[in-house]
C-alpha cells in the first residue's frame, strides 16, 4: 500500500525543480541589487557597503534627464492609452455584438502579437519621413509610440472590470431620470475606477520598461532610462547601472503590489 | 424585425464605433499603419546613405536567402544569413524546451499549494514577469560573466582554474533567453493546471497506472492547451529577441532581430531590413494561427 505521505497530486522531483526555478529567478536579481551597494569601482570584487553608486547616478546629469524623460513619456502614454482604452472598453463590452467587432479586437491586441523589433522598424521608417516633412523632432513621437503599445495593457483590466459590473445600477439611475452623461459620471465611472487605475499602472510600467521601440524611435539626445543603460554597455559597466536598475526594480515592485491590491478587492 | 429594433441596433453600432474610434486612430497611426509602409519599402531599392530610392526591386526579398555573385551574376545561397536564421530558430526552440522542462514542474508545484500560499508563489513569478527585460538581462549577466557569481563560485570550489567563457557565446544567449522568458511559460501552464481536476489522478492510480503513465496519459493531454500557449508565448518573443542577444551575444552572435537592426544601421540596406521584418512577422503569424487552431481543438474534450 502507499505510504502515509502519499498524495495524488505529488510528483517526485517536481517540488525540487520548482524551488530551483525560484532560486534561478531571484539569485541574479539579488546579485544585481547587492552589487549596487558595492563600495568598489570594479563590478568584480566586493569591498563593503556603500551608497556611492546611487549618489553617482543621482549626480549624473544624463541620468537625471533620462529619468525625467522616462517619467514624462510614461505618464503621458499611460494617460492617453488609458483614456482611449476606457472608451474602447465601454464600446466593446456589455452591448450587442456589432459588425467589425473582431477587427476592433485584432487592432487593439495587435501590439501584443507583432514582434517589437518589427514595430520599431516600422515606426523608424514612418516617423523618419514625418520628421523630414514637418521638421518636428520632439518627444511627441515617443509618446505616440508608447501610447499605442500600451493600449492593450490598459484595455484588458478595464474590460475585465466592466464585464464583472452589474448593469442594474445604471438602469436604476436611468429610471430615476439621470441623463446618460450623469449616469456615466456618477455611477459607471466610480464603479469602473479601480479597473482604470489598474490599467493606467500597467501601461505606466510597460512604457517605463520599453527598450526596443524607444531605441529606434528616439531622436538624438532623447535617451530614456532603459536606452541610456543599454548605451552604457559600450563602455565598461560600473555599478552605477546596478544602482539605476535597483531603483527601477523597486518602483516596479511597488506599482505591482498596488496593482494586485487594487484588482483583488473586487473579490 | 421591426423598424424600431433596427433603429436601436443602428444606434448601438454607431455608439460603439464612436467609442472605439480614438483607440483605432492611435493604433493605426503608431502601430498598424506603419507596418504597411514596411511592406512597401521591402520592394524598393536601397538609398546610398540609408533610406530608399523609389525604384521597384525584388532584390531585398531575394537577398533574404541568396547573394548575387559580383562576377558572374549568379545567385548563391547566402550562408551568413542562413547561419543567423538557423541560430534564431535553434535558440528559440531550445529556449522553449528548457523553459518547459523547468516551467512545468514549477507551475505544477504552484497549482498544488494550499490556496493561501499559492497567491504568494504566483506573485513571486509575476514580479520577474513585469520587471524590465533589460534589467533581467543585466542580472543574468552578473551571474554568467567571467568575473560573475558562477565562475567565482566554481573557481572557489576548485572545479575550474580559469573562468569559463560563457558570455558572448550562443550558450549565453540561450541561458539569457530561458531566464527572461521562464515566467511566460509558467503563467499559462499554471492557468491550465489550476483547472485540472485532481480526482482524475485518483482514478488513474486506482486503475494501477504508474506515476509516469498518469503524467503522460492523463495530465499532459488535458493541460495541452496551456503547454501550447506557453510554448507560443516563449517561442514568438525569442524569435524576435533583440535586447538579450545584443547584451549577452556581444554583437557577433546575432539573431534575426539584431540582423534587422544592422540593415537600418551600418549596413544601410533598408529594403532588406524591411523584407526581413516582414518575414519575421509572417513566421510569427503562422505560429499564432497554429496556436489558435490548437487552442480551439483543446476546448473539445475528445479532440
Amino acid at each position: 500500500m502507499a505510504d502515509r505521505s502519499f498524495s495524488v497530486s505529488r510528483i517526485p522531483g517536481f517540488a525540487a525543480v520548482a524551488i530551483l526555478a525560484f532560486v534561478i529567478l531571484y539569485l541574479p536579481i539579488f546579485t544585481l541589487v547587492i552589487y549596487a551597494f558595492n563600495a568598489s569601482k570594479s563590478i568584480a570584487v566586493w569591498e563593503g557597503f556603500s551608497l556611492q553608486w546611487f549618489e553617482a547616478a543621482w549626480a549624473n546629469r544624463q541620468v537625471k534627464e533620462a529619468t525625467l524623460r522616462s517619467l514624462i513619456i510614461a505618464s503621458s502614454a499611460s494617460v492617453i492609452a488609458t483614456t482611449v482604452a476606457t472608451m474602447a472598453a465601454l464600446g466593446t463590452t456589455r452591448r450587442a455584438a456589432f459588425k467589425g467587432q473582431t477587427f476592433v479586437y485584432v487592432m487593439i491586441n495587435q501590439p501584443l502579437m507583432v514582434p517589437e523589433i518589427v514595430t520599431a522598424v516600422a515606426l523608424l521608417i514612418f516617423f523618419a519621413s514625418i520628421k523630414v516633412a514637418t521638421g518636428y523632432q520632439g518627444l511627441g513621437y515617443l509618446i505616440a509610440a508608447h501610447s499605442a503599445f500600451c493600449v492593450p495593457f490598459a484595455y484588458l483590466p478595464i474590460r475585465a472590470r466592466l464585464e464583472g459590473m452589474d448593469l442594474s445600477l445604471e438602469t436604476a439611475a436611468a429610471d430615476l431620470y439621470a441623463t446618460p452623461w450623469r449616469t456615466f459620471r456618477r455611477v459607471t465611472l466610480p464603479l469602473l475606477l479601480p479597473g482604470i487605475i489598474a490599467g493606467a499602472m500597467l501601461a505606466f510600467v510597460i512604457s517605463l520598461d520599453d527598450v526596443v521601440i524607444t531605441e529606434f524611435v528616439k531622436s538624438g539626445g532623447q535617451d530614456t532610462l532603459p536606452t541610456y543603460m543599454l548605451g552604457q554597455l559600450r563602455r565598461a559597466i560600473t555599478p552605477e547601472v546596478n544602482a539605476i536598475s535597483t531603483a527601477l526594480l523597486v518602483l516596479t515592485v511597488l506599482l505591482l503590489s498596488a496593482f494586485f491590491l487594487l484588482t483583488r478587492k473586487k473579490e | 424585425m421591426s423598424a424600431a429594433e433596427d433603429a436601436v441596433r443602428a444606434a448601438n453600432t454607431r455608439n460603439a464605433w464612436a467609442l472605439v474610434t480614438p483607440a483605432l486612430i492611435l493604433l493605426t497611426f503608431a502601430a498598424s499603419g506603419p507596418l504597411l509602409i514596411v511592406l512597401v519599402y521591402s520592394f524598393l531599392t536601397p538609398g546610398q546613405y540609408g533610406n530608399v530610392e523609389w525604384i521597384f526591386s525584388l532584390d531585398a526579398w531575394i537577398g533574404i536567402l541568396f547573394t548575387k555573385d559580383i562576377f558572374d551574376e549568379t545567385y548563391k545561397l547566402a550562408d551568413a544569413h542562413l547561419t543567423i536564421f538557423w541560430r534564431s530558430v535553434k535558440l528559440s526552440f531550445l529556449t522553449t524546451v528548457i523553459t518547459f522542462a523547468i516551467g512545468f514542474p514549477t507551475a505544477w508545484f504552484i497549482a498544488t499549494r494550499p490556496p493561501r500560499s499559492r497567491a504568494l508563489w504566483l506573485f513571486l513569478i509575476t514580479i520577474p514577469f513585469w520587471t524590465n527585460l533589460l534589467i533581467r538581462t543585466f542580472a543574468i549577466n552578473e551571474v554568467i560573466r567571467n568575473e560573475g557569481l558562477l565562475n567565482t563560485f566554481l573557481i572557489w570550489l576548485g572545479v575550474i582554474e580559469r573562468p569559463i567563457q560563457i558570455v558572448y557565446t550562443d550558450v549565453a544567449v540561450l541561458i539569457g533567453m530561458a531566464y527572461v522568458y521562464l515566467p511566460l511559460m509558467v503563467l499559462p501552464l499554471f492557468a491550465a493546471i489550476d483547472r485540472f481536476d485532481m480526482r482524475l489522478l485518483e482514478a488513474g492510480y486506482d486503475l494501477y497506472a504508474s506515476r509516469w503513465r498518469v503524467l503522460r496519459r492523463v495530465i499532459l493531454p488535458i493541460v495541452k492547451p496551456g503547454i501550447v500557449a506557453g510554448s507560443i508565448l516563449v517561442f514568438v518573443p525569442s524569435l524576435g529577441a533583440y535586447v538579450t542577444p545584443r547584451v549577452l551575444g556581444g554583437g557577433k552572435n546575432m539573431m534575426i532581430g539584431n540582423f534587422i537592426e544592422l540593415q537600418f544601421g551600418q549596413a544601410r540596406n533598408w529594403p532588406l531590413g524591411a523584407a526581413l521584418s516582414m518575414t519575421l512577422l509572417m513566421i510569427v503569424m503562422v505560429a499564432l494561427l497554429f496556436y489558435v487552431r490548437a487552442a480551439s481543438k483543446g476546448s473539445n474534450p475528445h479532440g
